[in-house]
């Protein structure tokens, strides 16, 4: 990375702790504003996460890395039940063991 | 009493900071893996402060996605924020200017559940308790940013060792939490075809707002009366 880019780079960083900063007061001051959201929006407001979230999951599923999808199922089952932090033991265990024994 | 508060917060504080201490570590080791230097990651530690949204903006910036976009998809996983303050804004009232200021900044996931709870069981929300509990999280947060960063540049390939299925498994953990909520299984699925779409079709940042934006579109669009149904059918369950 060149100066240029690096500076860049530390815009983008403040500038996403402003726009976090924002989301952390917003609530606050829109509170103050308005005494209902309205049920379509906050319909939408309620799928922001999960729909971010998703499309930085799918694609990493249908890459075409077989056995980075393979992890990533054998973590889905265990996310299903235990925290994320044994998600991501369980996936890892299964792209190291895929990667080592398999391919 | 003040310090009775501060320590207090503290005690309340340290499970959450163990818990968080790994993904601290596996964000400044990821952060040097997608061109960040160990400055940068501990800078975006301690101005963002905001785990998954610095997992999103570090896995943006290793995949050159405009950064207009990252700024914006950093808002988008954070947008619950508002929801959180909007809520938490009867028991701070008290609070002085600045220290709204910073109970603002300081306002993650933990310290808002932690804050309704104390606020529920009839106790004071004091500013030390509420300084107490964010700092336990705060500081080591930046610690563990930063060996996972110096770490991560001892690294050599990161295939090799799988550091590469991490970050998508660390997302759909995140998805999977989200679980609960209201057309959850729509909006992934959506999302989720749509931005393999995009991928293909329209080329890689702008799999992100087009998948995320049709999984809003579709969550505005259900009809509000299933969604009553819904949820009262969730509440039971719990």
């Amino acid at each position: 990375m060149d100066s240029a880019e690096h500076l860049q780079l530390i815009y983008v960083i403040l500038a996403a702790a402003a726009a976090t900063f924002l989301t952390r007061i917003g609530g606050y001051v829109l509170i103050m504003q308005m005494k209902r959201i309205p049920p379509r929006m906050e319909a939408a407001l309620n799928a922001v996460p999960a729909a971010v979230l998703s499309t930085l999951v799918a694609p990493a599923f249908f890459s075409g890395d077989l056995d980075v999808a393979a992890a990533m199922l054998v973590a889905l089952a265990v996310g299903l039940r235990f925290s994320s932090l044994w998600m991501l033991l369980a996936g890892w265990l299964a792209v190291m063991a895929i990667r080592h024994f398999v391919i | 009493m003040t310090k009775d508060d501060f320590w207090q917060g503290v005690r309340g504080g340290f499970p959450v900071m163990l818990s968080a201490s790994p993904f601290g570590a596996l964000f400044g080791a990821l952060a040097i893996e997608n061109g960040f230097s160990v400055f940068d990651a501990v800078f975006m530690s301690m101005t963002l402060y905001a785990g998954a949204s610095q997992m999103v903006g570090i896995e943006l910036f290793g995949n050159k996605v405009q950064p207009w976009l990252i700024v914006l998809s950093v808002f988008a996983v954070n947008f619950r924020h508002i929801l959180y303050s909007a809520s938490i804004a009867k028991h701070i009232r008290h609070f002085s200017g600045l220290q709204k200021f910073f109970a603002f900044f300081l306002l993650v996931d933990p310290q808002y559940a932690e804050t309704e709870k104390r606020a529920e069981r009839g106790e004071p929300v004091t500013f030390a308790w509420y300084l107490g509990f964010a700092m336990i999280i705060y500081i080591p947060w930046q610690m563990t940013t930063l060996l996972g960063a110096i770490f991560g540049q001892l690294i050599g390939d990161p295939h090799a060792i799988g550091l590469d299925v991490l970050l998508p498994i660390y997302f759909m953990g995140l998805v999977l939490g989200f679980r609960k909520r209201n057309n959850w299984l729509s909006v992934v699925a959506v999302s989720s075809l749509a931005s393999v779409a995009a991928i293909h079709f329209v080329g890689s940042p702008w799999h992100v707002s087009i998948g995320a934006v049709a999984g809003i579109v579709v969550a505005a669009c259900m009809p509000l009366e299933a969604q009553d149904a819904q949820s009262g059918a969730r509440e039971e369950e719990v």
